[in-house]
C-alpha cells in the first residue's frame, strides 16, 4: 500500500524531469559543457587529462598558486595554448578572482590550488561562492593516495572540510576517473542553483597513466534540477496577482544567476506592479525604471522596505527572504501573501511559509507567469494598481535616498561613489568589499544593467573586492572595472595588485578611507556608547597613515592617487579613467563619521526603519 | 517532539554517510538509530534514520538531503504504514538458578538465546521498539551486561519499492 511519502511532494513536479530525460536516450552525453568534440582513446598523464578536460570544458581562464601535491598539472599546464593560468600572490585571491569571473562574465570561475594550506586558503572563497549560489569549480591537489590519512606533509582532508559549503566535493584517486569528475563538476556547477565543486586530486592520480577520451558520460542518478515551474501552481501565481491590490516583486539573486532581467522587465510591465531588488538583483532591474523601488533591507531604501512591510503580495523570484531582507521574521510584510519561485526546493518555505510556491527556473517560470497574467487580463481586465502607486509614490518623494554634508570637513562617502558611478556609467563593473563602502555602494552607484554589480553578499567577505574585481577584468577585458573597497577589506587582499600589474589587469580600485573598520564603528556609535573598540586603522586624514595606501600602489608598479577634496574629486575619478596600461589605486580620504542611512536596527521590526538616527518615518500618514 | 523514519536511498561511495549525518549535526538535530546496509540495487545503499525534530524542521533536512548529489531518494515512513523492526543482542547476568526464568522470558518474546556460558545467557530478539523494549523490561531484573541495537530498518508495506525508477538509466 505505501512505499513512503516523498518529502514535499507538492512543490515538485511529478516526474517532470525524469520524463524530459528518458525522452531522450542520449541526453547523458549533452550534459558534458563545452563543445562535446569527440576524442578516441589516447594515452596520457592524469595531469595532462586535467588540462585536457578544462580545454574541452571550455575553460580558457583559470586563477591559481602551484605547490607540490598539484605541482604535476602545473608541468602540461604551461604548455596549453587554450588556457590562460593567472597566477595569483594568494590562494584566497584566486578562489575570489573565479567568482568575479563567473559573476561578470556567467562562465564557470576555474581556481587551482595545492594540498593543506593551498586548500584552506580556498576555503573562504567556496564559502562565500556557495552562500551566494555561484558556479565554481575548485581543484586542489592532495598527497599520494598511499599517504592520504598518514599527517603526510601539506596534507589536510579538504573535501572534509569543505562539504557544508560546497554544492558538491569528490577526492580522484584513479587517473581514469578524471575527465568524468572535471565534467560533472562543471555540469553540477552550472546547472540548477549553482554552487562551487571542489575537486581534489591525489598527486599519483595525477601522475598515472590513463586513457583519455572524450566527452565522458555524465552519471549523477541523484542529481536532476527542476527548470520547469509546475503549471498549476503559475496559474494559481497569476491569479493571486490578479487578486491584489498591494503586490510587490520582490527579485532576488537568483534573477541574476539565472539571466532573467529581459523576462522581469515584461513582467514587471505587464502587471504594473513595484520592484525591489535585494544586494545580489541590483542591476537585473534598471535603477531609472518608473517601477524600481531600490533595495530592501537593513540598509534598503523606505519606499522598497515599507512596500514589503505594507504589501499584500509578495511576488518571491528567486530571493530567498534572508534576514538582512526580512529583518525580525515575524513581522515580516505581515499581510502579503506569498508567491515564491526558486530553483532550490530548500528555499521554499524555508523561512518565510509560501502560499503559492514554484519549483524552477526563474529563465522559464517569468515567461509562463506573464503569459498567465496576460490570459487572465484578457478576461478580467488589468487590476488598477493606481492607490498604491500614491502610496508608494509618496512614500519615495518623502524619503528619498540622500546624505547629510560632513561636519568634519572631510569628503562624504556618498558622494565619492555618486560621482564615480556619474563618471564611469553603467557599462563599468563594481565590485565592493564588504562595510560601509558597500552599503554606499549599493545605494549610490546608478544600476542599469545585470552584472553590473558584484559584491559578497551572504558570507560578507572583507577583502573580496580586489581579487574580485581582477576576476571580473579578466572576464570581460573591455569594460572599466571598479574595485570600491573599504580601507580594512583592502588591507586583506591587495597582494593580489602585483597579480593585476603583471598580468596586464588593468582594475581601478577606489579606497573608500575612513581609517577605521567602518560598518563595525557605526554600530559602536548607535548600540555601544561610541566606544571605539578595535575599530581605528590610523590609515586616514590625520593618522600616522600605516600603509600609506598611495606609497603601496606605487611599490606594486601601480598608479597611487589620493583625493582629500570635494574640488578634486571629478578631476581625480577622469585621471584614473584615463589610465589603462595599468592598475590604479585611489585614496579618497573620507569622513570617518558618515554613517549609512536608512538603517533598520538588527533584530527589530523593519517598520522601525530608521532614516537617520533616532528618526522614524511618520507612518500615520500611510493606511 | 515527533519521531519520524526516514529512508534514505544513496549512492554506495566514500563520504556519504558523513554528507548524510553532518546535515542533521548542523540543525541539532539526534540521531535516534541508525542503520546502514546494501540494498537490492548494485551501488545503492540505504540508510534507515530514526530522528526526533518539529515536522517543519524536518522538511526542512530532507529537502537539504535531497540536495546532495549522492542522494537518490528520500522517503518518510510513516508507523502504520510501514513495517519497522529493530534487532538486538543483549548479555543478560545469569546463573544456573535464574537461567530457567532468563529463558522463559525470551521464549514468550519469540526471541533466541545465541550463546550461554557460567554466569551469562546473551539473547538475539527482533522486533518492533515497543516489543524490544517490554523484553528489556523483563531481563531488566537480571542485570544486563551488554547491550547492542542494530537501529530501526524499516520498509514501506505492500507491492511497491521506494527504489521503483529510482534510476534513471534502469
Amino acid at each position: 500500500m505505501s512505499n513512503g511519502s516523498r518529502i514535499t511532494p507538492s512543490v515538485m513536479p511529478s516526474h517532470a524531469t525524469r520524463d524530459k530525460r528518458e525522452k531522450s536516450e542520449s541526453a547523458a552525453d549533452r550534459l558534458v559543457p563545452g563543445s562535446n568534440r569527440v576524442i578516441g582513446p589516447q594515452t596520457m598523464t592524469g595531469s595532462q587529462a586535467i588540462v585536457r578536460s578544462l580545454e574541452e570544458l571550455g575553460v580558457t581562464d583559470v586563477f591559481g598558486l602551484p605547490g607540490g601535491a598539484i605541482l604535476p598539472t602545473y608541468d602540461p599546464l604551461m604548455d596549453s595554448t587554450v588556457i590562460r593560468h593567472i597566477l595569483v600572490r594568494h590562494e584566497q585571491g584566486a578562489g575570489h578572482a573565479a567568482q568575479g569571473y563567473y559573476l561578470a562574465s556567467g562562465r564557470p570561475g576555474v581556481a587551482i590550488a595545492t594540498s593543506g594550506p593551498g586548500a584552506t586558503n580556498l576555503v573562504t572563497a567556496i564559502a562565500d561562492a556557495h552562500m551566494d549560489s555561484q558556479a565554481c569549480v575548485f581543484i586542489t591537489g592532495q598527497v599520494a593516495s598511499s599517504a592520504i590519512g598518514s599527517d603526510a606533509f601539506q596534507e589536510a582532508d579538504i573535501v572534509g572540510i569543505t562539504m557544508p559549503i560546497t554544492k558538491h566535493s569528490r577526492l580522484i584517486t584513479d587517473a581514469q576517473d578524471i575527465p568524468q569528475a572535471l565534467a560533472e563538476a562543471f555540469h553540477i556547477a552550472t546547472t540548477g542553483r549553482p554552487g562551487p565543486v571542489l575537486i581534489d586530486v591525489a598527486k599519483d592520480a595525477q601522475q598515472a597513466d590513463m586513457e583519455f577520451s572524450w566527452p565522458p558520460k555524465i552519471d549523477l542518478p541523484g542529481y536532476r534540477p527542476v527548470l520547469r515551474g509546475h503549471s498549476k501552481q503559475v496559474r494559481e501565481a497569476a491569479r493571486l496577482i490578479q487578486q491584489a491590490d498591494r503586490p510587490v516583486l520582490y527579485v532576488g539573486g537568483g534573477v541574476s544567476r539565472g539571466h532573467a532581467s529581459v523576462e522581469l522587465r515584461e513582467l514587471a510591465e505587464l502587471t504594473g506592479a513595484p520592484v525591489v531588488t535585494t544586494l545580489t538583483a541590483r542591476g537585473v532591474f534598471p535603477d531609472s525604471h518608473d517601477q524600481h523601488l531600490g533595495m530592501p533591507g537593513m540598509h534598503g531604501s523606505v519606499a522598497a522596505v515599507s512596500a514589503l512591510q505594507m504589501s499584500d503580495l509578495l511576488i518571491t523570484l528567486g530571493a530567498r527572504f534572508d534576514d538582512r531582507v526580512t529583518g525580525q521574521l515575524s513581522t515580516f510584510a505581515p499581510k502579503a501573501k506569498v508567491i515564491h519561485a526558486d530553483i532550490d526546493p530548500a528555499e521554499i518555505s524555508k523561512n518565510r511559509t509560501a502560499d503559492v510556491p514554484i519549483v524552477g527556473s526563474v529563465k522559464e517560470i517569468i515567461p509562463e507567469l506573464a503569459d498567465a497574467v496576460r490570459d487572465i487580463h484578457g478576461e478580467s481586465g488589468a487590476p488598477d494598481l493606481s492607490e498604491w502607486w500614491t502610496v508608494l509614490k509618496r512614500l519615495r518623494e518623502t524619503y528619498p535616498m540622500g546624505y547629510t554634508p560632513t561636519e568634519d570637513g572631510l569628503m562624504s562617502p556618498q558622494k565619492v561613489i555618486e560621482r564615480l558611478s556619474a563618471h564611469s556609467g553603467p557599462e563599468a563593473v563594481y565590485v565592493a568589499g564588504v562595510g560601509q563602502h558597500q552599503m554606499w555602494a549599493s545605494q549610490f552607484v546608478q544600476y542599469e544593467r545585470p552584472h553590473q554589480w558584484l559584491n559578497s553578499a551572504g558570507l560578507g567577505t572583507m577583502g573580496f573586492s580586489v581579487p574580485a574585481a581582477m576576476g571580473a577584468q579578466v572576464g570581460n577585458p573591455d569594460r572599466v572595472v571598479w574595485a570600491i573597497d573599504g580601507d580594512g577589506c583592502f588591507q586583506m587582499t591587495n597582494q593580489e595588485l602585483a597579480t593585476c600589474l603583471i598580468n596586464k589587469i588593468p582594475i581601478k580600485v577606489a579606497i573608500i578611507n575612513n581609517s577605521s573598520l567602518g560598518m563595525v564603528r557605526q554600530w559602536q556609535t548607535l548600540f555601544y556608547e561610541s566606544r571605539y573598540s578595535n575599530t581605528d586603522l590610523n590609515t586616514g586624514h590625520d593618522t600616522i597613515r600605516v600603509p600609506d595606501f598611495v606609497k603601496l600602489a606605487e611599490a606594486y608598479g601601480c598608479v597611487g592617487l589620493r583625493c582629500e577634496s570635494e574640488e578634486d574629486l571629478d578631476a581625480t575619478i577622469e585621471q584614473a579613467l584615463a589610465i589603462n596600461d595599468r592598475p590604479v589605486v585611489i585614496d579618497f580620504v573620507v569622513s570617518r563619521d558618515s554613517m549609512v542611512w536608512p538603517m533598520v536596527p538588527s533584530g527589530v521590526s523593519n517598520s522601525e526603519i530608521q532614516v537617520a538616527k533616532d528618526m522614524t518615518p511618520d507612518w500615520d500618514e500611510e493606511d | 517532539m515527533a519521531r519520524h523514519t526516514l529512508s534514505v536511498l544513496v549512492e554506495d561511495l566514500p563520504g556519504v554517510l558523513t554528507r548524510v549525518t553532518s546535515l542533521f549535526a548542523r540543525r541539532a538535530f539526534n540521531i535516534h538509530s541508525l542503520a546502514v546496509g546494501t540494498s537490492e540495487l548494485e551501488g545503492l545503499s540505504r540508510i534507515t534514520v530514526v530522528v526526533e525534530a518539529e515536522g517543519d524542521l524536518l522538511e526542512q533536512v530532507t529537502k537539504q538531503l535531497n540536495k546532495l548529489v549522492n542522494v537518490i531518494k528520500v522517503v518518510e515512513l510513516a508507523a502504520d504504514a510501514s513495517v519497522q523492526r529493530d534487532h538486538l543482542l543483549v548479555k543478560v547476568r545469569s546463573d544456573a538458578a535464574s537461567r530457567s526464568q532468563v529463558v522463559q522470558a525470551v521464549e514468550l518474546f519469540r526471541a533466541s538465546v545465541v550463546d550461554v556460558s557460567t554466569d551469562s545467557v546473551t539473547i538475539e530478539a527482533t522486533g518492533a521498539a515497543d516489543k524490544l523494549a517490554a523484553l528489556l523490561e523483563v531481563l531488566e531484573p537480571f542485570g544486563i551486561r551488554e547491550l547492542v541495537r542494530s537501529g530501526t530498518i524499516a520498509v514501506g508495506r505492500g507491492g511497491k519499492s521506494m527504489t521503483d525508477r529510482a534510476l534513471s538509466k534502469n
